[in-house]
């Protein structure tokens, strides 16, 4: 179905619900993220039986800091839907979705590993693409680009992003 | 032996009392059939493997990262490296996600042109696969077979782009140079010959007695248990699952475009290999239906200035550079144009806030981006959902049961490129 | 404590070692020529193919670019066997180590190609994942730019450091 009506539908179940450039996204708070997951898959109209992508936006001004989106499509229907949920940076957690879908596995872990983010329930929450010992998530704002840091005979060329020259 | 003794005492072995251990094995990330830098750990008991669990990241590049301290023309060279075997389909994915952030859509030529050059990456991609996989099961052959033809279509794109991999041609608005004047006629040969060609492959190894025992019920990947694993692409479309991101939700135009979608029933590597060669297939008629519609000449990047990139660049005899006429004019006749051109270079587009997420069909499954604006010149996050990356999951799924020969032939049929894996 | 002179000129050597030098230096230059030349007539590489570069490398490997005018085209997957290791692509911080791991596998006499930009200076990605340069790693010989180099690029690398062990090999 069209984005508009798809918005309509959840709008029941769900509070907040955008339309923007024919995508639906809905805003949940972490408490219902898998009561709503497993809502949208169980019903006929919607069926959002597969989990594309779940992914992690850091936005260090704005309260919550940490924004998870959840990329959903429907292998009956073909449409797409995204679920939001924003969680402060002290208390980075959200309950893992592997139970409803487990392709969310890999994408949590790295979620994890990149943002810090922790997921409960996960069956194995450890890093995946940095090497186990990493200390730092790296794909947070706060967190620099990195590269090399040379000195030679002196000198010091910090990373690409802090060059001057 | 225990820990106890040092000597394996052969004269009183009593078959009861054999211990079964299993060993821990280690294959990769330097491996000749891993398809890159993949290490898997195997815990074998003799042949069978017990278990299996892929350890990935020996690529991990900060791509995304990257991509948050470049423009956003700049995005598109980053994207390109990510699964290095269908750059073209990188590009696209971040430029289509772009353009819709921006509202625009590329000009039809252009859009005929990305069409031309994915379908042709795909076959590429999908030949890389065969002379693999080829090579990894024994048809030694085939390696050279798979990168001969791979060579006639690098041809292609170096003649069109300049380059042979990873091209950075399409650009946000549309596509950065037209084709060359005997590019058609290039295809048009390589359109010739390729049908031939896969007939050949065919011929080796569809009914090859060898192929089909190390293929035939290996690696099997039920239908429920794909789409659980959010497996997309051939491995699904070979579980008979006809999920196709070209007919799902089509961009660039794939709606006006007659092709199937091969599926298999099977879900084991024999189906993954049909389906891909008659991907293949498929391909070479799309681009054959891509020809037709280039007849007619036409722009190929967006008309507005604030969008387009500046520069005419045409391939010259060192590479890629601006048209002589195009710097005579902003170094000579106009300044605008000079303060315009500097400043889309080095400042670039500001795409207006957002977040969009748009799907391609890679020759590994759906390849999606996630792109979110703040407004500015700078990609706020960019998110790559690779189909490799998820496809690789269900890698454990398939393996239970199996022989460490068939691990080999199942991550060939997974086809996973580390450098989309891992980003 | 005493030294012992020998009988002769008295410059440090003798005439007799003067003279068996010669003959040495002859015998051993002619035999390091003989083992340079037939080091770079097949060097083997072993197999460490990393991102976009490693394609690249398989395609000087095949048919259109054959590598193996040069003996080469045979990829040694195990270190042990090979004397050549061209790192192809984009080295990460998780496989630094085993980069140096494969390298001290290796027998001597070893030789490094770092393809590609990536290998060579860390490319395009000036980030907190790629190493940047393997020759913070591992010692290189030669560093062919590119990104991704064309198998003629590689070629060209491959044969200058054929002129490099031929000319500048060492048995001893």
């Amino acid at each position: 179905m069209r984005p508009e009506e798809l918005a309509e539908r959840v709008r029941a179940r769900v509070p907040e619900v955008t339309v923007a450039r024919g995508e639906a996204t809905v805003v949940v708070d972490r408490a219902r993220v898998l009561a709503v997951l497993a809502e949208v898959r169980r019903d006929d109209d919607l069926a959002f039986d597969f989990l594309s992508s779940v992914t992690a936006t850091d936005w260090p001004g704005r309260a919550p800091r940490f924004w998870v989106s959840y990329e959903l499509s429907s292998t009956r229907h073909r449409h797409r839907l995204r679920v939001k949920v924003g969680i402060d940076e002290d208390d980075a957690r959200l309950p893992s979705v592997t139970s409803l879908f487990p392709t969310a596995d890999w994408h949590e872990r790295e979620t994890f590993d990149l943002y810090g983010i922790v997921f409960d329930g996960h069956p194995n929450l450890s890093r995946i693409l940095l090497p186990d010992d990493w200390e730092g998530h790296p794909l947070r704002k706060t967190e620099e680009l990195g590269g090399v840091d040379t000195r030679y005979k002196g000198a010091f060329v910090p990373p690409v992003d802090r060059r001057t020259t | 032996m225990s820990e106890t003794s040092s000597r394996l005492d052969l004269e009183h072995v009593d078959p009861d009392e054999v211990r079964e251990e299993t060993m821990i094995i280690n294959m990769g990330p330097q491996h000749p059939s891993t398809h890159g830098v993949l290490r898997l750990l195997l815990e074998l008991d003799g042949e069978n493997v017990v278990s299996c669990q892929p350890i990935v990241g020996y690529l991990h590049t900060g791509i995304e990262k990257n991509c948050e301290y470049r423009t956003w023309q700049q995005g598109v060279a980053y994207v390109t490296r990510a699964d290095y075997l269908a750059p073209f389909f990188n590009e696209l994915g971040y430029c289509l996600a772009a353009e819709r952030l921006l509202g625009i859509e590329a000009p039809p030529r252009a859009q005929v042109l990305r069409v031309l050059f994915c379908e042709m990456n795909r076959i590429a991609s999908h030949l890389v696969w065969l002379a693999t996989t080829g090579m990894e099961l024994g048809a030694i052959s085939m390696m050279l077979y798979g990168f001969r033809e791979r060579e006639v279509i690098l041809d292609v794109f170096e003649a069109a782009t300049g380059l042979r991999m990873n091209h950075s041609y399409f650009r946000i608005g549309g596509v950065i140079m037209d084709l060359p004047p005997d590019g058609p006629a290039q295809i048009r040969e390589f359109l010739r010959v390729m049908p031939g060609r896969i007939r050949e492959y065919e011929r080796i190894l569809s009914e090859n007695p060898i192929w089909l025992e190390r293929n035939r019920g290996v690696g099997h990947l039920s239908a429920d248990r794909a789409l659980a694993f959010g497996v997309t692409g051939p491995m699904l479309r070979a579980a008979g699952v006809a999920r196709d991101v070209r007919k799902d939700e089509p961009y660039c135009g794939y709606e006006t475009y007659e092709f199937g979608v091969p599926t298999a029933s099977e879900g084991d590597c024999y189906a993954r290999y049909l389906v891909r060669v008659e991907e293949m297939k498929q391909s070479l008629g799309i681009v054959e239906q891509c020809l037709d519609r280039l007849a007619e000449p036409g722009p190929v990047m967006v008309e507005d200035p604030k969008l387009r990139w500046p520069a005419q660049l045409e391939v010259g005899p060192d590479g890629i550079g601006n048209s002589p006429a195009y710097v005579r004019h902003i170094m000579e006749e106009s300044m605008e144009a000079l303060i315009h051109h500097f400043k889309m270079v080095t400042e670039g587009i500001s795409v207006p806030a957002g977040e969009v997420y748009q799907p391609v069909e890679s020759p590994r499954g759906e390849l999606g981006y996630y792109l979110v604006s703040d407004g500015g010149h700078r990609p706020y996050r960019v998110k790559i959902r690779d189909p490799s990356f998820v496809n690789l999951q269900a890698v454990p799924a398939m393996l239970e049961g199996a022989l460490v020969a068939d691990a080999i032939a199942v991550i060939a049929s997974v086809d996973p490129v580390m450098g989309g894996v891992d980003r | 404590m005493p030294v012992e002179r020998l009988p002769g000129r008295h410059d440090g050597r003798a005439t007799s070692d003067v003279e068996e030098e010669v003959r040495r230096g002859v015998l051993l230059t002619t035999l390091d020529r003989a083992v340079s030349w037939a080091r770079k007539q097949s060097m083997w590489p072993v197999t460490f193919g990393l991102a976009c570069c490693a394609i690249e490398m398989m395609a000087t490997g095949a048919g259109d670019y054959d590598l193996s005018r040069w003996g080469m085209e045979l990829f040694r997957a195990s270190p042990r066997q090979a004397d050549l290791m061209i790192v192809a692509g984009r080295v990460s911080q998780k496989m630094a180590p085993v980069l140096r791991t494969v390298y001290d596998q290796m027998p001597e006499p070893k030789w490094v190609i770092s393809m590609g930009v990536c290998a060579s200076a860390g490319g395009m990605f000036t980030n907190y994942a790629i190493v940047q340069g393997v020759d913070t790693i591992v010692p290189v010989d030669v560093y062919v730019p590119g990104c991704p180099p064309k198998p003629e690029m590689l070629m060209y690398g491959i044969l200058r450091l054929h002129e490099k062990v031929r000319t500048r090999g060492r048995v001893r």
